[in-house]
């Protein structure tokens, strides 16, 4: 009987235990979450802003992404990347979202494989040196590009994420993101050229 | 410039990119980063390329927030917060309210261990006390019917006492004793070279030393305790735990 109860006792303590290190741990996680999502959120806008055109839909795109990365926060492996993780989270509402349909059912997301809609480059140095004025120019070519091209520039020049990062936020393998990447800035060029052409005839 | 020359610039310029996102080992690095200091061609490919590049990270910074956006977020991301208090704190409570039960028990089990502990102790002293005087009991009597009458008077209460005669135990002689400044009774047995002691109690004279019918042994003692008609029986002694058994059974019949 007093062995019983001395078992019981300490089932019971460790149950605590257990309970009171669970707890501590899951108000850690509820505690970080607006430390570590508030400093994208910035980016995020801008992001959402270069997916969108509009910024009213952007502003509801990066509600939706808080709402659902706080939401899904608990599915969150602490010590992975944080950044991927909330950028996938803007990037899949952005899909399923009407603008994000519309675009990928006029533009495949998926653009390899097709050289044949970009347009050919003249590969002179001196066409695309860019000044400092130009950023009108380049934000023109951006907002030209299919949203695959877009997405993965901005990842990697703005947000200046890794290629694993890249990878991990856009649910495609490393060698996608060098050859998109590739293919994007070709485009980029393509597209920066073709807006200076008109610009001088147009002068 | 020769064929060969624009192939392997070629194999570079592929390289180019990664080269200048700071994505290729570092063997090849260091080889392209060699190759560039002595091609010019390659080198003003990367220059242009550098440029896109800071072009389209200061492009790409285009959209800057409202601070009211912010503020609702923000305020968003706190809207959730009862329901993560709710969240927080009932764990916490739960946690609390099971400590402070295996607390309570353990506490419980200990105050009563601490009794019957004591009580043992005492009972075991009494035993001993007995044994070690040279007076140990103050009638002698084997005869069960010179025994019992004799605590007439002496203790407020009465008890029958088994018949032995088909049994290994010898009655021995009694005396009273107390515990708990009570009178009781304390019967001596014997059993081949064993003495034990019986010891009868009022239940209500023991008080906060309780006891269960569970056996226990404390001391190197074997101790047999059960209750009956307000009357708490106490069995101890040396002797082996199948002989205090038998000891009580009969004890339990008689009464």
């Amino acid at each position: 009987m007093r062995g019983q109860l001395f078992a019981g006792r300490g089932n019971k303590t460790t149950a605590g235990w257990f309970t009171l290190v669970c707890v501590s741990e899951e108000s850690l996680l509820s505690g970080s979450f607006e430390q570590l999502a508030m400093p994208h959120f910035e980016r995020l806008y801008n992001f959402a802003c270069w997916l969108t055109h509009d910024r009213q839909e952007a502003e509801d795109l990066v509600q939706e992404t808080y709402v659902k990365a706080l939401k899904g926060f608990s599915s969150f492996q602490q010590g992975t990347n944080f950044r991927a993780w909330i950028y996938k989270i803007l990037r899949n509402a952005f899909l399923t979202s009407r603008t994000g349909l519309k675009v990928t059912a006029t533009v495949p997301l998926d653009l390899e494989g097709n050289e044949e809609n970009l347009p050919k480059v003249q590969e002179t140095p001196e066409s695309i040196l860019l000044q400092r004025s130009d950023r009108e120019l380049v934000q023109q070519a951006l907002e030209q590009l299919p949203v695959a091209y877009r997405e993965v520039l901005l990842l990697c020049e703005v947000e200046e994420m890794s290629y694993q990062e890249i990878s991990a936020t856009l649910s495609i393998p490393m060698g996608t993101v060098m050859s998109r990447l590739s293919r994007a800035r070709r485009a980029l060029r393509a597209g920066v050229q073709t807006t200076q052409v008109q610009k001088m005839q147009g002068a | 410039m020769s064929q060969g020359l624009i192939m392997v610039c070629e194999t570079w310029t592929d390289k180019l990119d990664a080269y200048l996102d700071g994505e290729l080992p570092a063997g090849e690095e260091r080889a392209l980063g060699e190759h560039l200091r002595g091609c010019a061609a390659c080198a003003a490919e990367s220059l242009s390329r550098v440029q896109l590049k800071r072009a389209v990270h200061t492009a790409g910074q285009r959209f800057t927030p409202d601070p009211t956006f912010r503020a609702r977020i923000q305020k968003n991301i706190a809207a959730k917060q009862p329901a993560r208090w709710g969240r927080f704190w009932f764990p916490i409570l739960a946690t609390a309210m099971v400590l402070l039960i295996a607390g309570a028990i353990t506490l419980r089990v200990n105050s009563v261990r601490r009794g019957e502990q004591q009580l043992v102790s005492e009972l075991a002293d009494l035993h001993v006390a007995t044994l070690a005087s040279s007076n140990p009991v103050d009638v002698v009597s084997t005869d069960r019917h010179t025994v019992k009458p004799w605590f007439a008077g002496k203790i407020p209460f009465t008890f029958n006492l088994p018949e032995l005669k088909d049994s290994p135990f010898v009655l021995m002689g009694a005396k009273v004793s107390y515990l708990n400044q009570t009178p009781g009774a304390e019967l001596i047995f014997s059993v081949r070279q064993h003495r034990i002691s019986v010891f009868i109690f009022q239940e209500r004279a023991l008080g906060s030393l309780r006891a269960d019918d569970a056996a226990r042994s404390g001391l190197s003692f074997n101790v047999r305790s059960w209750s009956h008609d307000g009357l708490q029986y106490f069995v101890i002694g040396d002797a082996s735990a199948q002989d205090l058994d038998k000891l009580s059974e009969l004890l339990k019949a008689a009464a």
